[in-house]
């Protein structure tokens, strides 16, 4: 499933897609909890009982501004919760 | 046996009661709803309602709780529902729903008060792709009904007088607030009041098909919830995804919940 976490305002479309058959059983040891500066992510089960990580409810509302210290005006060259993520499962629409 | 879906949404809730039917010869599980039952909870904690709700529709259906197998429970306030077995997130309770009713369904698009969302679904009914709008009334039931209040108009008159219009008149403001005052702008320039409805509807639909568009629209398209009743935002919906067809359930409403009964009751086996 692909889960898609945000919202489109005036400004643009922010959304966080999380690939979850990517994501069950992680190969990479959850390393997208660590690597969110603003510990945006959190292990849950879902509705067909798979661990899977997702967006913490009051970031969905605030992605534009909470990743924006990540984005290149951050001085970031690539995103650290997709560089973490090895299996490839995360995606941002900005 | 007899499973429950409560469907808890921020204006009201829904029940639904399902009953697990044996037919003979039939090479799959049939089920029948027992019972629905809707309730607006005024001014009733969500706890207290949802209580209320659920034995309102057991007395009308004469059964008991000790009858119920199982209770699964959506919707946002699914946390306050405190004698659910489970909790389901709309996007699976919707999308098991829908493609019980429409085996065709691959997309579904739930529109209710306060919330709306685009899902992509397999044969199954399982949810594989969804989108929502985390931050933004402007595309959801409660704006609808707001603008209606602010023309005087009943919802039903507000849908109606949308489709006797074939004026376009573009909305540019994002947010709810902001287009609220476009409203009264255009109250204040003379623009008949047909016009204005179709502009806030159309203003709706292109939001939530910007939600659906995120996930692809592919196969029959349902739309579910509350929104399903207003003829007006229908037609700005089908123009809007540029689709001909969108089936409509007779009891949109319910469709969550329905979809949650039938997944307490899958559970079971």
């Amino acid at each position: 499933m692909i889960a898609n976490y945000g919202y489109k305002d005036g400004s643009g479309e922010y959304y966080i897609s999380i690939d979850t058959d990517k994501c069950i059983g992680c190969l990479a040891e959850r390393a997208c909890l660590a690597a969110c500066p603003k510990q945006m992510f959190e292990i849950i089960t879902d509705d067909y009982d798979d661990e899977v990580a997702w967006i913490k409810k009051p970031n969905c509302r605030t992605l534009a501004y909470d990743c924006s210290e990540c984005k290149p005006a951050g001085g970031y060259s690539s995103l650290p919760c997709i560089t973490a993520c090895t299996p490839g499962a995360i995606k941002h629409s900005w | 046996m007899i499973t429950a879906g409560i469907d808890m949404g921020s204006r009201s809730v829904k029940v639904v009661l399902l009953e697990e039917l044996k037919v003979d010869g039939a090479p799959a599980l049939k089920y029948g709803v027992k019972k629905v039952h809707i309730m607006m909870p005024g001014d009733l904690d969500q706890d207290v309602a949802a209580d209320k709700a659920y034995d309102d529709a057991l007395t009308a259906a004469g059964l008991k709780r000790g009858d119920i197998k199982a209770v699964f429970a959506t919707g946002a306030g699914r946390k306050q529902v405190g004698f659910a077995t489970e909790g389901i997130t709309e996007m699976t309770a919707g999308a098991k729903g829908a493609v019980f009713m429409y085996p065709q369904a691959r997309t579904v698009v739930d529109v209710g008060a306060e919330e709306g969302r685009g899902m992509k679904t397999d044969a199954e009914g399982r949810a594989i792709d969804f989108a929502g709008n985390e931050k933004c009334a402007a595309g959801a039931g409660s704006f609808a009904e707001a603008m209606s209040r602010a023309l005087q108009m009943t919802l039903k008159e507000f849908g109606d007088a949308s489709l006797k219009s074939d004026k376009t008149i573009p909305m540019n403001a994002q947010c709810t607030v902001f287009a609220e005052s476009e409203v009264v702008s255009l109250i204040h320039a003379s623009t008949p009041k047909n016009d204005i409805a179709k502009a806030v509807l159309d203003a709706v639909a292109s939001r939530v098909c910007a939600m659906v568009r995120r996930v692809g629209i592919e196969g029959e398209v349902v739309l579910i919830g509350g929104m399903v009743h207003n003829a007006g935002f229908v037609q700005s919906l089908k123009a809007s995804m540029g689709v001909d067809t969108i089936s409509l359930p007779d009891m949109p409403e319910y469709i969550s919940a329905l979809g949650c009964a039938l997944i307490a009751a899958e559970r079971q086996h």
